[in-house]
């Protein structure tokens, strides 16, 4: 056993915990001003751009890795311009990867942030104002600290989905080793060239760690809810 | 001198509806606001807070807060406001919630301690009682040293002992800042007890407005005393009728005649007034 383990590979791995913790951070930074301007405003652009942010969340990876590949790729104004400028190449590349999971991710930030936001008691919100508080102090010092649990869950589901994505991954990145194999493709190639036992032993991680994740988050809200009450008193 | 000259459309429950309510009110004053849920009376208070638009004027002092549609935000007028459900900032302790207002320690030291709530202030607010939340709300709308003291509805979730203990506090807190204070209330007690005038609104109108004797008190010429009440239950006894009528906490037995009780329906608001009877006041 411990020499199967010796000759396992764990660059799939480190490689998809490099490109959530990245996807998670960019997504926090962009999702953060647009979840707040969701959950205050009285726009009638709202159902609009609620409904472009969960579009990732129905269509098919497939659909989506696809789109992204056409908007990436060398012929297309953006990929053009990202590789004349910077030498970037957005196909078949890590950062290309990073475009597609934050992408792919987005509705699993913007949701959990700005159903928080939209909890906060209002009252609260305009007491702060009262008290001569600008909206962006009002943002980080009264608003998001009541809303540690949602932000807990959107930052590590976002960070688990970004693990657990397959299709678009695959799509737009391909299986390069130490570029693009997440874990996620690799799993699927030893599956295809009948490798269970190296399969079974990343499933088992995946699993594993997936779990632990899932558990911390959980028992982080429970203990919140009881200190803070339910998002203001 | 508040000078209030304000108009806005409103969607209540029974349609349309226009607040329009023009009043001058002098400096120092406690003002109630009354009348029944839907008359205006919150989004008056909201307006003067700066937290719904209108349209009219509203100047304070030599400040011009409301210019036709043009309003100064919240953040500038410098006001108190106390919500009926505290509000308070609920990641903060006791003293942070002050504190976060004003950075003047001594300033939120002397307000715990008229509040007796010194020694709690390491606490988070999710752990007090109501009536603890309530002074600590009022607490932090003082941090502000405001001009204006806007309470909507401050006491109406608290029990009757503690409602009397922060009526005092209130009346302290006014008196020591010289602020000028607007209080919705429905509690005629409390009212009295506080306010130097009172405003009627109904329907988005003022309909009453003067002090609180002129305008709480029920009784009418001859009339000695008159309480308002709800018919609970009419009950005959031998050849007479007797109606019990709930008038606030309490619950009063009342003898009608028999076209009397023929003419009420359990649930009917009824007055019990009497005259020409001296009633005997006496400590219970």
């Amino acid at each position: 056993m411990i020499e199967l383990l010796k000759t396992i590979e764990f660059t799939p791995f480190l490689l998809s915990f490099k490109l959530a913790a990245i996807t998670s951070l960019i997504l926090f930074i962009v999702s953060l001003p647009l979840a707040w301007y969701l959950s205050q405003t009285r726009s009638k652009a709202k159902p609009f751009i609620e409904a472009v942010t969960a579009l990732p969340i129905v269509l098919p990876p497939s659909v989506l890795g696809f789109y992204i590949l056409v908007a990436l790729s060398h012929n297309s104004p953006l990929g053009a311009f990202f590789d004349d400028l910077f030498g970037i190449k957005l196909v078949f590349s890590f950062p290309g990867l990073v475009v597609a999971s934050a992408l792919y991710s987005f509705p699993f930030m913007v949701q959990p942030l700005q159903s928080g936001f939209e909890s906060i008691n209002k009252n609260m919100l305009e007491a702060s104002y009262i008290s001569g508080k600008s909206k962006f102090t009002t943002l980080f010092k009264v608003a998001l600290p009541n809303i540690k649990p949602s932000l807990m869950t959107a930052v590590i589901v976002t960070f688990a989905h970004t693990v657990g994505e397959f299709g678009v991954v695959l799509m737009v990145g391909g299986s390069i080793p130490g570029e693009t194999k997440v874990a996620s493709v690799a799993i699927y190639e030893m599956v295809e060239v009948m490798d269970y036992s190296t399969a079974h032993i990343y499933s088992a991680m995946m699993l594993i760690i997936s779990f632990m994740v899932l558990l911390g988050v959980y028992i982080f809200n429970h203990k919140q809810h009881k200190k803070i009450g339910a998002f203001g008193s | 001198m508040i000078t209030i000259d304000i108009d806005k459309k409103l969607h209540g429950v029974d349609g349309e509806m226009d607040l329009k309510v023009g009043l001058s009110i002098n400096e120092g004053d406690f003002v109630a606001l009354a009348g029944q849920s839907g008359s205006g009376k919150t989004t008056l208070l909201r307006i003067l807070a700066g937290l719904e638009e209108a349209r009219g004027s509203i100047v304070i002092g030599n400040e011009i807060w409301l210019d036709g549609t043009k309003a100064i935000v919240p953040q500038k007028r410098k006001i108190g406001f106390v919500f009926q459900d505290y509000a308070l900032f609920a990641n903060m302790t006791l003293e942070e919630n002050l504190l976060f207002v004003n950075k003047d320690r001594k300033l939120a030291e002397h307000l715990l301690d008229i509040t007796e709530l010194g020694e709690l202030k390491k606490r988070l607010p999710n752990s007090l009682s109501g009536g603890q939340k309530q002074r600590v709300s009022l607490c932090r709308a003082m941090m502000n040293r405001p001009k204006l003291l806007l309470m909507d509805e401050p006491l109406s979730a608290l029990d009757p002992v503690m409602r009397t203990k922060l009526q005092n506090e209130i009346h302290l807190l006014h008196k020591e800042f010289g602020t000028t204070s607007i209080m919705v209330s429905h509690d005629p007690s409390e009212i009295y007890r506080l306010a130097s005038r009172v405003i009627v609104l109904d329907q988005g109108k003022i309909i009453n407005d003067g002090s609180p004797k002129e305008v709480l008190l029920k009784t009418q010429g001859s009339q000695k005393f008159s309480f308002e009440g709800e018919l609970l239950d009419v009950t005959k006894v031998d050849v007479i009728y007797i109606a019990i009528v709930s008038i606030g906490q309490q619950l009063v037995e009342v003898v009608v005649s028999q076209d009397e009780a023929k003419n009420l329906k359990i649930g009917d608001s009824v007055r019990v007034s009497t005259k020409a009877f001296a009633p005997i006041l006496s400590h219970y």
